[in-house]
């Protein structure tokens, strides 16, 4: 090792120093509060005992709404997918002038608050919202249709969230795809859809991958839409945990839900990356 | 003409490329014989590529036809054209193996499983590759990606071979290997090809017929002697080798040359060729390689060469030759290349600069822009 290679480590060292306090500890915290027993009191005891991951798996509602997390997750990763591609493949392909502009939409999301962004859906779907008071109006319906407090309602308010992750993400990867390949693909004989589908979908997939990953990562830990979009059906394992630990400050239970989530996603992104992930895509590429 | 087959394979009739309000390419007309190489030949931006990505398709004329074995082909989709495109960059597939980027074009040709196993081992053979099927581009240097990029355009078999500037992306040395390889290859094929560089040595070394262009407009053409020894205008014999201009003016001719008055008062002569007269505005043009420079005081004049004297103003060691800038009385500078063969001189000596009429060649003086 050369003397001087911890140079670029300390370029890192204030970020690490930050994850590590304001990160790594507090979620060592967490971890230890798991144990933890609560009095009927109220307070808690510090101990070392599994009754709080007992009680997760004793009811099964609590796992049902860690498989309902994966379900939507799942959903929305399909939907959002689906939804940032073609406009991905749309900024790739483009030459006009408007590029840039269109490129700062993507990013005008999040120039306003996400509870906001969330919380004016109601003003849209919401019974005396402006769709049920122009079908009113207009005598399309001659009651208000529920459109607020569903799954569907949910799903939208985080493919609003979410879906400038999906397209950044596969923008990133499209725009490195030397465009000469599609041109060499169609002068071997391929149509534009065939290049497409040869050339320029696989290179995509690092970014189809990443962007995956990080939706779904960041669903499974949202709780907003379901609370202000979603009804009582529509709970996810966050919404769960917040209402334990600021609800009912239960913190050892909260705890012990947030561990099992944490843990589930550990597991989940490992395998992830192990068999499709973003490593395993660059290994095969190079 | 009936039955007989046109030579000329590939033409390009009153081609016009716009992009909005520039014109890359300007009413071309332009023939390629059968199993030719040509070359366009000219700086960045000269609509040499343009020319060549309107035959491959990839760009659409915005006026004129362009023809392929006596078919317009202007509206045919490009993976109908069965031309074979070679691109700087290579464009290989960077996730597929070398035999699925060689099979790419067989794929789509219904070609039998067998016949396409076949014809890529064929093609990795030609190009001088063989046995590197199962792996990926980025484990080849960009010498052999260049010929497996080869291997994939002539595995289709093409009416015309493309090449794209395909030795830029090449080291010096390795850029030597390819062209000769190249050329080795295009002419034990057969294949009618179409080369766009902006280097003048390759356009030179592999060429039958060279295109010089300039902003978008065909300037020249012709085989590389003609274009090297012959060029058309100022441009054409600028671009290509190391020229000197000496403006000057005709003050006569006889049978075999014409006598020109340059700045300096000297009457130089230049071989006849084209027709001028008396009092024409004319640039005498010698390559640099042609003077030969001796030390004044030993020097004898040799009978009908033309000579004037001139002082070594600067002078670089090339290692293979010496260059020389000598500056004229007139306060022009030429630029003379010599081999070596004699002794070298130093800045500041009087030399005497010598050159054969056979190596002068006249163009006429283009007004001042």
């Amino acid at each position: 090792m050369k003397s001087d290679s911890w140079k670029p480590w300390a370029l890192l060292g204030p970020s690490l120093t930050a994850v590590f306090f304001l990160l790594v500890i507090p979620v060592c915290f967490v971890v230890v509060y798991s144990f933890w027993l609560r009095a009927p009191s109220g307070n808690d005891i510090p101990a070392f005992q599994f009754g709080n991951y007992a009680k997760f798996f004793a009811d099964f509602f609590y796992p049902s709404l860690l498989i309902r997390t994966i379900r939507v997750a799942l959903e929305t990763v399909l939907l959002c997918l689906v939804m940032g591609y073609i406009p991905a493949y749309f900024f790739y392909r483009t030459e006009s002038s408007l590029k840039p502009f269109l490129m700062i939409l993507i990013m005008l999301p999040f120039w306003i608050s996400f509870i906001i962004r969330t919380l004016s859906w109601i003003n849209i779907l919401g019974d005396s919202g402006l769709i049920n008071h122009v079908f009113l109006k207009i005598g399309l319906i001659d009651r208000p249709l529920a459109m607020l407090y569903n799954e569907a309602a949910v799903l939208m308010g985080l493919l609003q969230y979410l879906l400038p992750f999906m397209i950044l993400n596969i923008y990133v990867s499209l725009d490195g795809i030397d465009k000469s390949l599609t041109e060499a693909a169609k002068s071997l004989g391929c149509t534009e859809w065939q290049a497409f589908k040869e050339v320029t979908l696989p290179l995509s997939l690092p970014g189809v991958s990443a962007g995956c990953l990080l939706v779904f990562v960041l669903t499974c830990g949202t709780y907003l839409p379901p609370m202000i979009l979603g009804g009582p059906g529509n709970d996810m394992i966050a919404n769960l945990i917040f209402k334990r630990i600021v609800g009912t400050l239960d913190w050892p239970f909260g705890s012990a839900l947030s561990t099992i989530l944490l843990g589930l996603l550990g597991v989940i992104v490992y395998t992830y990356n192990r068999y499709l992930g973003i490593s395993q895509i660059f290994k095969t590429l190079q | 003409m009936g039955t007989e087959k046109d030579p000329q394979f590939v033409k390009f009739r009153g081609i016009v490329k716009k992009y909005g309000d520039v014109t890359a390419v300007a009413k071309m007309d332009l023939d390629i014989p059968e199993g030719a190489l040509v070359t366009l030949l000219g700086p960045s931006g000269c609509g040499k590529t343009t020319l060549l990505r309107m035959l491959a398709g990839l760009e659409e004329p915005t006026e004129g036809d362009i023809i392929v074995n006596g078919n317009r082909i202007n509206d045919t989709p490009i993976h109908k054209r069965n031309l074979g495109m070679i691109f700087q960059n290579y464009a290989l597939f960077p996730h597929k193996s070398i035999f699925d980027n060689v099979a790419f074009g067989l794929k789509y040709r219904s070609v039998s499983r067998d016949q396409i196993r076949e014809k890529v081992k064929h093609a990795l053979e030609v190009v001088r590759l063989p046995g590197v099927e199962n792996r990926k581009p980025a484990q080849l240097s960009g010498g052999q990606q260049q010929r497996i990029a080869l291997a994939r355009a002539i595995v289709i078999e093409p009416d015309v071979l493309l090449m794209d500037e395909p030795l830029s992306a090449l080291d010096e040395n390795l850029r030597e290997d390819m062209r000769r390889e190249i050329d080795n290859l295009q002419r034990m094929l057969g294949v009618t090809t179409i080369f766009v560089t902006h280097d003048q040595r390759e356009a030179l070394s592999m060429s039958d017929k060279i295109v010089v262009m300039r902003d978008g407009l065909k300037l020249q053409e012709g085989d590389p002697e003609t274009v090297y020894n012959k060029p058309a205008n100022h441009f054409v014999a600028d671009f290509l080798g190391h020229s000197n201009f000496l403006p000057g003016e005709v003050v006569g001719q006889d049978d075999e040359n014409v006598r020109v008055r340059i700045e300096t008062g000297d009457v130089l002569l230049a071989r006849h060729r084209g027709s001028w007269k008396q009092g024409d505005a004319v640039e005498l043009v010698v390559r640099a390689q042609r003077f030969e420079a001796h030390r004044q005081s030993h020097f004898q004049p040799t009978e009908g060469m033309n000579s004037f004297a001139g002082r070594i103003k600067d002078k670089s060691y090339m290692g293979g030759e010496v260059s020389y800038f000598i500056e004229l009385p007139s306060g022009r500078e030429i630029h003379v290349i010599s081999m070596m063969r004699t002794r070298t001189y130093d800045y500041g000596d009087e030399v005497s600069v010598q050159v054969a009429p056979y190596h002068c060649h006249l163009i006429g003086r283009e007004p001042e822009e």
